[in-house]
């Protein structure tokens, strides 16, 4: 009986102006929030691990792992067996930095959640409180600087482990991360001038406002997409990993629990990606085609009913970077570079003048955020993704299997080809008899 | 004669990347979904077939009265070419031979089913089983008994006349 008096209480909506938690509620609430993303958090990773091996073995056609509780124990099995195996310190190694680089590559990518707000304010009797841990001022500016930190964890495993492997994982890692930086960091810089604020919530309440931002900077999203994929050092962008080349890359000299640190900064890491975008590009928690989840009045359900709509976009982008790493081969290092300085970078330069441009127009223009100015921020875009991929993606963006060459060059050099086979051909026909 | 090695120049106008990776994910989604198409044969609970000929863990036949049909004639550790075959040879009060020791080492086995082909009674076979596994190294070592308590099937050998097993 008690539930069913408890439903009125939960549906009554709350004042829009309610004031936010102050005191030692707020303190309280604060560590309250704390704890249950942490919890939700480490589970949501271990969940990842299991989630991997099964989207990758249907793909390959398999059935992935179905023993240990019909799989769903997995993870469990995993932590336990991590916990029990020996820890390796190898000759040579430098011992604090060794302890230090899993922690270092494992806390950035879980710090960066404490400003991502991740659903619609939840009324209490004592107040509002905002579901973000903390609602910086300066949100995405401290995402920015705390993420970019994960490259540390990373080059001083390859460089503390006194492994080649290790070491050309770690050097490569360095490069790629500190060169995609650049590039999402470029990539926002359209959806911050659209929001006008660097605050995460002031972007998702733009986006409320404005349509998502997909529509209106669906070149920004795509640079931001592939620049994450390359920060998160998932495949196609898998080079400091390389299980092929570096054995494990800079985590080859690592066992037990500190391999799975590494393992669990690197599904932290696609959380938080995976949460950017949905946060930067698909309106966060903001519930499609309602207004009421942004102004009010809120209530419990409505916090609930965003949160489902924030982790829903948090979990198909988790599928895509799962659905990318099955699908593509490993990018060469020289195709990496070039990708990400030749094209990204001035391709994502271009755009924030492009966008730029265009909001003077409309701000000149005085058409105020809404349906029109959606569309012709989204009309723009499609055009710039069909000059993209139809025009530019012809061996032109990642060529195959060689560096963009002049076509004149190519035709000298299957000129040349053609000399040698003439010369070539009486001898082979000789050697051949 | 020169080998002639087709050389297929790469189309550069036409190589696209974007394009390639979408229609590899349509590819991989497909699979994704394809629940029929998972080709795992789970192990302990389901098996692949094995062929009517398969040599494996060896099986004494025994005659109606419960004993071995082996005569320690001693043909086949004589032909066993791994020589795992230990026979001692006895003989009864009618003058019958049956083996007093007759042990099999799976281990040195080589599974080549000559001893099923060289018995002159039939009594030693090669089996359709595969699964041996033991905690200790003598465990492998099998006597008469456990040869005789065998009861998987055996192995069909090989007919000249009939080469493909029909």
């Amino acid at each position: 009986m008690s539930v069913l008096h408890g439903i009125p209480a939960l549906l009554q909506a709350a004042d829009p102006n309610m004031p936010i938690v102050s005191g030692g509620w707020f303190f309280f609430f604060t560590i309250v929030k704390m704890l249950v993303i942490f919890t939700i958090y480490m589970i949501g990773v271990a969940m990842l691990t299991l989630a991997e091996r099964k989207i990758s073995a249907w793909i390959q056609d398999r059935h992935g792992p179905n023993r240990v509780g019909k799989g769903w124990l997995q993870p469990a099995a995993d932590g336990l067996k991590n916990f029990m195996k020996e820890e390796t310190m190898p000759e040579g190694v430098n011992k604090p930095l060794f302890v230090l680089a899993p922690i270092l590559s494992f806390i950035p990518a879980l710090t960066a959640w404490c400003v991502i707000p991740f659903g619609a304010p939840w009324p209490t009797r004592w107040g509002r409180i905002d579901l973000v841990v903390a609602d910086l001022p300066v949100g995405f500016l401290f995402i920015l600087a705390i993420t970019s930190l994960g490259v540390y964890g990373v080059v001083l495993a390859g460089w503390s482990s006194n492994n080649k492997y290790a070491l050309l994982g770690g050097l490569r890692s360095s490069a790629q991360m500190v060169s995609y930086e650049i590039s999402l960091g470029m990539s926002t810089i359209p959806v911050l001038l659209l929001a006008g604020n660097v605050s995460l919530n002031s972007i998702i309440n733009q986006q409320a406002w404005g349509g998502w931002n997909v529509v209106n900077l669906t070149v920004a999203f795509f640079i931001f997409m592939v620049a994450a994929f390359a920060e998160t050092n998932r495949l196609p962008f898998d080079l400091p990993e390389a299980e092929s080349e570096l054995i494990a890359g800079y985590h080859t000299e690592y066992s037990a629990m500190k391999f799975s640190l590494f393992f669990i900064a690197e599904y932290a890491g696609m959380v938080t990606q995976s949460a950017l975008m949905a946060t930067l590009f698909f309106g966060g928690w903001d519930v499609p085609f309602t207004a009421r989840d942004n102004i009010g009045p809120f209530s419990k359900w409505l916090s609930l009913l965003s949160i489902g709509i924030f982790l829903a976009k948090i979990l198909f982008f988790l599928f895509l970077f799962m659905w990318i790493r099955w699908t593509l081969p490993r990018f060469r290092y020289d195709q990496l570079m070039s990708l990400g300085w030749k094209f990204m970078l001035p391709l994502a330069l271009t755009y924030i003048v492009i966008i730029a441009a265009v909001l003077l127009g409309l701000s000149a223009s005085g058409i105020p955020q809404g349906a029109l100015w959606t569309a012709i921020l989204g009309s723009i875009n499609i055009a710039m993704i069909i000059i993209l991929f139809a025009i530019l993606d012809r061996g032109r963006i990642i060529s195959p299997a060689y560096g963009r060459m002049h076509p004149k060059e190519v035709q000298r050099l299957r000129q040349l080809d053609r000399q040698l086979e003439n010369k070539r051909r009486p001898i082979a026909t000789e050697a051949g008899r | 004669m020169a080998i002639k090695v087709k050389v297929v120049e790469r189309p550069v106008d036409d190589v696209s990347y974007i394009r390639a990776t979408l229609k590899g994910m349509a590819l991989t989604v497909k699979h994704l979904f394809d629940v029929q198409g998972r080709v795992t044969t789970q192990y302990p609970e389901e098996k692949s077939p094995i062929s009517p000929r398969w040599r494996g863990t060896h099986r004494m036949l025994t005659t109606e009265t419960g004993k071995a049909r082996c005569v320690a004639c001693g043909l086949c550790p004589t032909v066993c070419p791994a020589n795992c075959i230990k026979l001692v040879p006895g003989e009864d009060e009618e003058g019958n031979r049956y083996p007093l020791v007759f042990e099999i080492d799976e281990f040195r086995c080589i599974f080549c089913g000559y001893c099923q082909e060289v018995c002159p009674e039939e009594a030693i076979h090669v089996g359709r089983h595969y699964e041996n596994s033991e905690y200790s190294r003598e465990g492998f070592v099998y006597d008469l008994q456990r040869l005789m308590d065998q009861t998987h099937p055996v192995c069909e050998m090989w007919d000249p006349e009939d080469p493909k097993g029909e």
